[in-house]
């Protein structure tokens, strides 16, 4: 039992504007790392296989190949340390957690794009008749 | 007066802090409590407040209840909660008190009533290792083992010692849970933010008071400017 109290502080501390990623995107995370008093950005790219939870809870966990080595890392999703996160191209899938591209090697990890939805309804169309 | 008062545990959740890291706090709706009386030495032998919250429905309260909170010019409340303090206070009887105590506070301690866990095994009560998993231990993986044998009193009888741990009822118990860091306080909607998990189910009555026993360590020393080092 959670009291919507919590929900209103949760708010508080979730980030306005987090852009709309999905599984299988493969996206730019730009962290903010701080070194002493100085503070500089660092771009993760890779696929996301996997968004866990919700509101502030929320994660993602990136996978990317460096030198033939498959490197994940999970990022939550509303941490002040994310600057950015920048989608560069999304993937097709059919399932929610994308665990089985950590047994793929080389050009079997590809995703296929995803293609834009295309909506057609004649502007004559009555309402009740789209239903 | 002490910072001291009664609340409502709302529910977990985490918040970032100034450098960006994960807290996990739990949402206390404290107070306002009204200050229902007022012990002196005069009256009662030594000084206290005595805070109540939460209102009570009058159908569900007794005459002395309602009569004791009508002192205070107040509706019958439901909890009620003593705090010692060492000299006269300051504050007046019907007044009320609310998170604006702990503006300075850093750390509190939590007092609550754990979740009730029912009849417990000792491993869950105790924390016991139990017995093997194998080597021909049949039925007994989770039991105590020995608790006593014929020589515990020295050979006068058989039996166990005062005080062993066995199984039994676990929880419900009064705890109290100490140096819990103050995160953040909301004076608007009477709302604290305390570091950890604190005893007992989301709506559960607490009692929060300033850390009695937190050390709070100083704060760290200020290196002196490069050019001041120089001169000298």
């Amino acid at each position: 039992m959670s009291y919507g109290i919590v929900k209103e502080i949760e708010q508080e501390y979730m980030k306005k504007e987090v852009p709309a990623f999905k599984v299988g995107d493969t996206v730019d995370v730009a962290t903010r790392i701080v070194e002493g008093d100085k503070e500089r950005i660092q771009v993760f790219s890779g696929t996301v296989i996997m968004v866990k939870s919700s509101g502030i809870n929320q994660t993602f966990t990136v996978r990317r190949i460096v030198n033939n080595e498959g490197v994940e890392r999970i990022f939550p999703t509303h941490s002040p340390f994310i600057a950015s996160i920048t989608v560069k191209r999304s993937g097709q899938t059919r399932r929610a957690k994308l665990f089985y591209l950590r047994d793929r090697v080389g050009k079997a990890t590809r995703l296929s794009e995803k293609k834009a939805k295309k909506i057609e309804v004649p502007s004559d169309t009555p309402v009740e008749a789209a239903k | 007066m002490t910072p001291a008062l009664i609340g409502k545990k709302m529910g977990m959740t985490r918040v970032y802090d100034a450098k960006g890291t994960v807290v996990p706090v739990t949402v206390v709706q404290a107070g306002p409590c009204a200050i229902t009386q007022i012990k002196t030495v005069d009256s009662d032998g030594y000084y206290a407040v005595q805070l109540g919250f939460g209102q009570a429905a009058p159908r569900h309260s007794t005459m002395p209840q309602i009569g004791h909170c009508a002192k205070a010019g107040v509706g019958p409340l439901r909890h009620f909660r003593e705090i010692r303090l060492a000299a006269a206070t300051d504050q007046t009887l019907g007044a009320t008190v609310n998170v604006s105590l702990f503006s300075d506070v850093k750390f509190v301690d939590v007092i609550g009533v754990s979740k009730g866990k029912g009849f417990a095994g000792v491993m869950k009560r105790y924390h016991f290792g139990g017995q093997c998993a194998s080597h021909g231990t049949e039925r007994k993986h989770r039991s105590p083992g020995s608790i006593a044998s014929r020589a515990t009193w020295r050979g006068q009888c058989g039996k166990p010692k005062k005080g062993v741990r066995m199984a039994g009822h676990m929880g419900v118990d009064r705890v109290t849970t100490r140096n819990h860091s103050l995160v953040k306080i909301d004076a608007e909607r009477n709302l604290m933010l305390i570091k950890g998990a604190l005893p007992g189910a989301n709506g559960a009555v607490v009692f929060i008071r300033k850390s009695i026993t937190a050390r709070i360590r100083p704060e760290a020393p200020v290196e002196a400017p490069k050019a001041e080092a120089k001169k000298k």
